[in-house]
C-alpha cells in the first residue's frame, strides 16, 4: 500500500518543510518563554543551594533576607552556634548595587560572606577563594569581570580573585561576594560628604558637644561610623537533625524569624515571582492558542490547496477514513519537524538570553505532547471540509 | 545510471528530516541539563610554601602627648602651630595665670616684711642681751656688798629679780626672733609653690617632636586634662594591624612583614610585628598587633589605612592543592578525587593556606591524586564529567591591570 500522505508530501516537500520550519521557530519562542519562566524558579532555587543553608535566621516578624530587609546584630550568630543541632552558622549579609564596570555598569547583588561558612561559593570556575580578610571579591563570570580586575564597591577597591557560575539573586542579577566586614561597611558606609556632615551636625548639638566634656563628641561621632548590623544568619543542621527541630528552639528562645528551605521556596517562589510568574504564565498560553490557531491555519490552508485532488481520490472512490489519515498524518508530521525545530532553536539561542533560560527536558515531552494533540485537533477542521467535497469538483468548474 | 525524481526527492527529505534529528539530539546531551558537567584537575603535588597573615590597620605613632593644664583655666598664648617641630623644654604655650602675679608680688612683700620682723627680732635680742649682762654685772656687785653687810638683802633680792627678767626677756626675744625666721621661711615656701604654679600654666614640651593638632586657641577656656596641643614623635610610628581571629593563628612578635598604604598602595613597606596584644577585640573578633617600620618613607600621616601581610615560617615539604578545589559534602571538608574517570569524594585535613589560595593537605590523599579543582555546576558521586583545560577564556591580552 502507497503511503498518500508521503507522497504528496513528496510532491511539495519543499512547501511541506518550510512551513514546518516557520512552524518550529514558533514554537520555539513557545519554548523559551516556558524556559524563562523556568529560569526564574532556577535562579531562585540557585540562591538557595549556593548559599548552602538548611535554616535562615531573620529578624523577628520579616520575610527576609530576600524577600523583605531584615536586620539583624552581628554577635547574635555566636548564640545561635551554640543551639542544639547547629553544626555550622555563618552572619550573611545582601545589597543589591549597580557596580562599575569599566565605562558601564552591571547591577550585581552583594553578598558578604565569612569565606568557608554557609553562603560563601561552593565551587568556583576560575580563581581561588577569599583568602585574606578584606578587600577581594569572587565575582559571578556574568558580572563580565576577570581575574585580576579591580570593583570599586563604596571608597575601596576589591580585587577579584575568582570566578563563579550560576551565583544569582532571586532576580536573576549575578552575584559579587566580598568579606563580611567589608560588606558590612560598605552597606552602612555613607559617602564623605555625608560623613562630614553628620560630624558637623553632631558637633552643633549642644547635647554631644558639651564645653565640660571633652571626648564626648569623639566618642558621639565613632558610634555614628561603626555597623555591626548583618541581614540574616545561615545555618547548616548537624545530621541526625531535623530543621525543624533546631528551628524551633531558635525561634522560641532567641526571637527570631527562622525558615527552612521549603518555607524559604514558598517566600522565593510563591511570593517573589509570582507576579511576574503568572506575566509569563499569560503569555505563554496566549502563545499557545496562537500557535495553534496557526498551525490549523496552515492545514486548512494546505488541504484547500489540494481540494481537487481529494475530489478526485474520492471519485475514484477513497474512502473518507483513508483521506482523513492523510491530513492527520500530515498534520503530526508537520507538528513533528515543529517540534524538533523549535526545541533546537529554543536551545541555540537561550544562552543569549540576559537571564538564565532553562529547558528542562520534561517540559520538552510535554511540549511535544501538547504540539501533537494541537495538530490533531487543528486537522480535523480540514477533515471536515475533506469530507465534505463533492466528488462532482474533480470535474467541475 | 539515473535516480529517478521522486525517488531524490524522498532522499533528500527523509536526508534532512535524519539530519535534524541527529542535529536535535547532539544539541540536547551538549548543552542543557543532560551535557557533562565540565571540570578542571590539578595534581595533588608536594613542595614548599609560606603561609602568610592578612589584616588591615592604620599608621600611628608610638609616643605621643597630649600638652593641657592640669586646672582649669584661659589659654593665654600659644606659640606654635601644626607641623612644627619642637625641642624638649621649649615653651610652647601659656595658660592665663589670673591672679598668680600679683599674688607672687604679695609673697615677696610678705618675705621683705618677715626679713624686717626678723632684724627687728635681731635688735630686740641684742637690747635684752645688754640688758641682762648689766642685770648680771650689778648683780654680781651688790653680793659682794651684800657680804660685807654695805646692803640690805632686801635691795639684794631685788637686784636677782631683775637678772631673773632680764633673762626671761632674752628667751622671749630670742623666740621672737625664731618665729621671725620661720614666718620668712613659711613666706619663701609659699612664694616658691606659687612659682612652681605659675611655671606649670606654661605648657613644655616634654621631648623632641611635632606639633600633630592645635586644638584650643588664645582666649579658649579649657578644663583640667583637655589637652591644648598634640605632640607625636615621627621617629615613632608604627602600625596597629587589625587581624581576624580566625586566620591569626601563628602571629608572635618578630615575624617579617610588608605593608601597603593606601596612598602608596604599590610599594609595599618593609616592617615587623614589634607587638602582639594580649587583649583582642571581642566585638570585632579581632587580634591586634604592632608592626614597627624598618624604614618609614617620608611624607607619611597618621591614621593612614595599610593593609599588612605577616609571613609566618616556611613549612617544609608537604602536600600542596589549590583551596578551590576544598568542598563541604554532608559536614566534612574533602575533595573530589578523580578515579578512573569517576568521581569519589574524600575527605582531607586541611593544614595551613597561603595568602595566594594554596592550600596544605594534612591526610587524606597522596601526591599524584588527581582532583577536581573548578567545575560549572556543584557535583555528585554520579555525575558525567567532561575534564577541559579551562572553564574561563582568561582576560584578554588587552586589559591591563593596575
Amino acid at each position: 500500500m502507497i503511503s498518500l500522505a508521503g507522497r504528496d508530501i513528496l510532491h511539495s516537500w519543499r512547501k511541506f518543510l518550510l512551513t514546518g520550519i516557520g512552524l518550529g521557530l514558533l514554537i520555539g519562542v513557545t519554548f523559551s518563554m516556558a524556559g524563562v519562566y523556568r529560569g526564574m524558579v532556577d535562579d531562585a532555587q540557585a540562591l538557595l543551594s549556593n548559599s548552602g543553608a538548611d535554616l535562615w535566621v531573620v529578624q523577628q516578624g520579616t520575610q527576609g533576607p530576600y524577600a523583605e530587609s531584615s536586620s539583624l546584630r552581628d554577635d547574635l550568630v555566636h548564640g545561635i552556634e551554640g543551639m542544639p543541632g547547629v553544626a555550622l552558622a555563618a552572619n550573611v549579609t545582601y545589597f543589591n548595587m549597580q557596580v562599575r564596570r569599566g565605562d558601564s555598569e552591571v547591577r550585581a547583588m552583594v553578598v558578604g560572606i565569612e569565606p568557608g561558612k554557609p553562603g560563601s561559593p561552593s565551587h568556583l570556575v576560575a580563581g581561588r577563594p577569599l583568602s585574606r580578610s578584606h578587600y577581594e571579591a569572587l565575582a559571578d563570570v556574568r558580572t563580565g569581570f576577570a581575574l585580576g580586575d579591580r570593583i570599586r564597591l563604596r571608597r575601596h577597591d576589591y580585587e577579584v580573585v575568582g570566578l563563579t557560575r550560576r551565583m544569582v539573586s532571586s532576580g536573576g542579577d549575578p552575584m559579587v561576594f566580598i568579606p563580611l566586614k567589608d560588606a558590612q561597611q560598605a552597606q552602612f558606609l555613607k559617602d564623605n560628604d555625608a560623613i562630614v556632615n553628620e560630624r558637623a551636625r553632631s558637633a552643633a548639638n549642644p547635647a554631644f558637644n558639651r564645653p565640660g566634656v571633652p571626648g564626648l563628641l569623639e566618642a558621639v561621632v565613632a558610634s555614628q561610623t561603626s555597623s555591626h548590623q548583618v541581614n540574616a544568619v545561615l545555618v547548616q543542621v548537624r545530621e541526625g537533625f531535623a530543621p525543624a527541630q533546631v528551628a524551633e528552639p531558635i525561634r522560641r528562645w532567641k526571637h527570631l524569624q527562622v525558615y527552612d528551605r521549603a518555607g524559604m521556596e514558598e517566600i522565593l517562589v510563591a511570593k517573589l515571582i509570582a507576579t511576574s510568574a503568572k506575566q509569563i504564565g499569560m503569555f505563554l498560553v496566549i502563545l499557545s492558542i496562537v500557535s495553534a490557531a496557526i498551525v490549523a491555519f496552515i492545514i486548512y490552508t494546505m488541504t484547500m490547496g489540494k481540494i481537487r485532488e481529494i475530489a478526485v481520490l474520492k471519485l475514484i472512490g477513497t474512502r473518507n477514513s483513508t483521506i482523513a489519515s492523510m491530513i492527520l498524518q500530515q498534520a503530526l508530521g508537520l507538528g513533528l519537524i515543529g517540534f524538533f525545530v523549535g526545541k533546537l532553536a529554543a536551545t541555540l539561542w537561550a544562552p543569549i538570553f540576559p537571564k538564565y533560560v532553562l529547558l528542562l527536558p520534561r517540559d520538552a515531552l510535554t511540549g511535544l505532547g501538547v504540539v501533537l494533540l494541537i495538530c490533531a485537533l487543528a486537522s480535523t477542521l480540514a477533515i471536515r471540509i475533506a469530507i465534505k467535497v463533492d466528488p462532482a469538483e474533480a470535474i467541475g468548474g | 545510471m539515473t535516480v529517478s525524481a521522486p525517488l531524490k526527492r524522498r532522499f533528500l527529505l527523509v536526508g534532512s528530516v535524519v539530519l535534524l534529528v541527529l542535529l536535535f539530539l547532539f544539541v540536547l546531551l551538549r548543552t542543557g541539563p543532560l551535557a557533562p558537567v565540565q571540570v578542571t584537575v590539578a595534581e595533588v603535588r608536594s613542595g614548599r610554601f609560606t603561609p602568610e597573615l592578612f589584616g588591615i590597620g592604620t599608621l600611628e605613632a608610638r609616643r605621643h602627648w597630649m600638652l593641657g593644664p592640669t586646672s582649669p583655666g584661659r589659654v593665654l598664648t600659644v606659640k606654635v602651630d601644626v607641623g612644627d617641630r619642637v625641642q624638649a623644654g621649649q615653651l610652647l604655650a601659656e595658660m592665663d595665670p589670673v591672679d598668680l602675679d600679683q599674688r607672687l608680688q604679695a609673697l615677696d612683700a610678705s618675705i621683705a616684711r618677715a626679713s624686717s620682723a626678723q632684724a627687728a627680732a635681731a635688735a630686740q635680742q641684742a637690747d635684752v642681751q645688754a640688758r641682762r649682762e648689766l642685770a648680771a654685772a650689778n648683780l654680781r656687785r651688790n653680793q659682794e656688798l651684800a657680804q660685807q653687810n654695805f646692803i640690805s638683802a632686801g635691795a639684794l633680792e631685788a637686784r636677782s629679780q631683775e637678772l631673773a627678767s632680764a633673762a626671761a626677756a632674752l628667751e622671749s626675744a630670742r623666740a621672737t626672733a625664731q618665729a621671725a625666721a620661720q614666718d620668712w621661711l613659711r613666706a619663701k615656701a609659699e612664694r616658691a609653690a606659687l612659682q612652681q604654679q605659675r611655671a606649670n600654666a606654661r605648657l613644655i614640651a616634654p621631648a623632641d617632636a611635632v606639633v600633630s593638632a592645635r586644638e584650643a586657641e588664645p582666649g579658649s577656656t579649657v578644663v583640667a586634662g583637655q589637652a591644648v596641643l598634640r605632640l607625636i614623635d615621627p621617629a615613632s610610628l608604627w602600625a596597629r594591624v587589625r587581624l581576624d581571629q580566625g586566620r591569626s593563628a601563628g602571629l608572635v612578635s618578630g615575624l617579617p612583614a610588608r605593608l601597603l598604604l593606601r596612598s602608596h598602595p604599590h610599594e609595599p613597606v618593609p616592617a615587623r610585628v614589634a607587638r602582639v596584644e594580649w587583649l583582642s577585640d571581642s566585638v570585632t573578633e579581632e587580634r591586634i598587633a604592632q608592626l614597627s617600620l624598618d624604614q618609614a618613607p617620608p611624607g607619611l600621616s597618621v591614621g593612614e589605612m595599610l593593609e599588612a601581610s605577616i609571613g609566618l615560617p616556611e613549612i617544609a615539604d608537604s602536600l600542596l592543592l589549590p583551596a578551590a578545589s576544598l568542598q563541604r559534602q554532608g559536614g566534612a571538608t574533602g575533595v573530589w578525587r578523580l578515579q578512573g574517570g569517576r568521581l569519589a569524594f574524600a575527605p582531607v585535613q586541611v593544614g595551613a593556606t597561603s595568602l595566594d589560595g594554596q592550600v596544605q593537605i594534612l591526610a587524606g590523599l597522596e601526591s599524584g591524586d588527581r582532583v577536581v579543582v573548578y567545575s560549572q555546576q556543584p557535583l555528585s558521586a554520579d555525575s558525567r564529567i567532561k575534564v577541559v583545560d579551562q572553564l574561563v577564556r582568561p582576560a584578554g591580552a588587552a586589559r591591563t591591570g593596575p
